[in-house]
């Protein structure tokens, strides 16, 4: 940023106390198809939509991705931005490794990358990220399923969406959910809420799931192991 | 005043060139390893869910003795035990980095960190600075884990970790230190009898080096707490 003409922060405060860059960025988000994240009692489980037109080669959108062997993200909005955020993560995860040897708690991780989306409230010449992000890890303290937002803030959740229907998708979870759900029944809801909001006809290929369990270890289901989830709920 | 100069010799070894004028009948001037500077002696062991770590006590500079109470080893935490040997500033210095990675360790993720952790993160720290490094080989010595396993670890002065079941020594005393060690260790030992084994071993050893002795510590972790004392030794 030190050549830059920019040394100014362009997110600046409204007479009113706001952030509009952030509340646009919010904006940016809402727009953006819809992720999920249901936290059971030995696992969580995060799906989103893929918004694909007969052309395109569905196995090359990747939307869940991993940010360490036991720790995966999804995102709303800007997928760019998503990209950026997923890489840093990895980074610190990685240097994370090296100093102490031990894998990142899921907390530090989220804690790091809300940090580096605050910066970039904060800092001369740049925007804020357009997504938002839900972070689902296994780690000493167990699952844990939390949301990072445009504005650096994040917090733990039990379930929760974010973009396009996230007020739908949420009112339905808050029925659906219970404390002590297992993760094969929260795979199954994570399905029935993606089919509640979406727009035509829900296959194996237009969906995501990512899960994580007490093996520790995150895993993308293939479009074969999600037709098996979503036979055995229709 | 004192006059310094370091350089790296063909088989890297640092050395101190040193010429003092001042408060000495004659002036005197030695080439000596910079970690003999100060000297000191630090061992650690393993026994029957214990472990013990001890060290001299000796505050010099070259052959002048300036002080005897001047211990090697610190306590980071409940059950990680740290032994510095090596250039006293740096020990001093390297000693205070720790406690502040430490600290913010526990105070970022809300737990303590685990003696094998600390190792890994020492063991960084020194190899941040591969080619000007902190004068100091640290022992660490801990109970790892909710089943306090007994673990014993040290690096050399660029970060490479030793890990070992038994025993680890370092300082000035080193080489007696090992032999001693290697003779009177037994395994599984309770923990009045490593208080024993190591007393002997660290007492024996120093005994042998000009540069470590005056004074000795010994402390005994046990998952139920720490007990330390200081030994009786010869003040020369």
């Amino acid at each position: 940023m030190g050549e830059s003409e920019y040394s100014f922060s362009l997110t600046t405060f409204s007479p009113s106390g706001k952030l509009v860059q952030i509340e646009y960025a919010f904006q940016a988000v809402s727009a953006g198809s819809t992720a999920l994240g249901i936290k059971a009692k030995n696992g969580v489980v995060i799906a989103t939509e893929k918004k694909l037109s007969s052309l395109l080669d569905p196995e090359s959108v990747k939307k869940i991705n991993y940010l360490t062997h036991n720790i995966g993200v999804v995102y709303s909005g800007i997928g760019p931005d998503s990209r950026v955020l997923v890489d840093k993560g990895r980074k610190i995860a990685q240097t994370y490794y090296r100093t102490y040897h031990e894998t990142i708690p899921v907390l530090q991780i989220v804690r790091e990358l809300a940090s580096v989306m605050q910066e970039f409230t904060q800092s001369g010449g740049v925007r804020p990220f357009g997504v938002s992000l839900l972070i689902a890890g296994f780690d000493e303290q167990g699952p844990q399923l939390f949301q990072v937002d445009p504005s650096g803030s994040y917090w733990g959740w039990k379930a929760s969406a974010i973009g396009k229907s996230m007020v739908n998708a949420k009112t339905f979870l808050e029925k659906r959910y219970s404390e002590d759900i297992e993760l094969e029944d929260a795979i199954h809801t994570a399905i029935l809420t993606m089919k509640e909001s979406f727009e035509g006809d829900m296959t194996e290929h237009n969906i995501e799931i990512g899960i994580v369990g007490a093996d520790n270890k995150f895993k993308i289901l293939t479009p074969s192991e999600i037709s098996d989830y979503t036979q055995e709920v229709e | 005043g004192i006059n310094a100069e370091y350089g790296v010799s063909q088989d890297c070894l640092w050395f101190l060139q040193l010429s003092f004028s001042h408060s000495l009948p004659s002036s005197k001037s030695a080439n000596m390893s910079i970690m003999s500077y100060n000297g000191s002696a630090v061992l650690a062991m393993t026994g029957k869910n214990c472990i013990a770590i001890a060290s001299d006590t000796r505050f010099g500079i070259q052959h002048q003795t300036l002080a005897a109470n001047f211990p090697k080893v610190f306590q980071m935490s409940d059950k990680i035990f740290l032994g510095l040997t090596g250039l006293f500033t740096d020990i001093q210095t390297f000693h205070e980095k720790l406690v502040f990675r430490l600290n913010l360790y526990k105070l970022r993720e809300e737990r303590d960190m685990k003696p094998s952790v600390f190792a890994s993160l020492v063991s960084t720290l020194l190899y941040e600075k591969r080619f000007g490094p902190y004068f100091v080989e640290p022992i660490i010595a801990g109970l790892e884990g909710p089943e306090n396993k007994p673990y014993i670890c040290s690096t050399d002065l660029i970060g490479a970790p030793l890990l070992t079941s038994d025993f680890v020594v370092g300082g000035t005393a080193d080489e007696a230190l090992l032999g001693m060690c290697e003779s009177l260790y037994k395994p599984d030992m309770d923990p009045e009898t490593l208080f024993e084994t190591i007393s002997q071993c660290l007492l024996a050893s120093v005994d042998r080096d000009a540069f470590s002795g005056w004074g000795a510590v010994v402390h005994i972790i046990t998952p139920e707490g720490v007990s330390s004392r200081k030994l009786k030794v010869r003040q020369d």
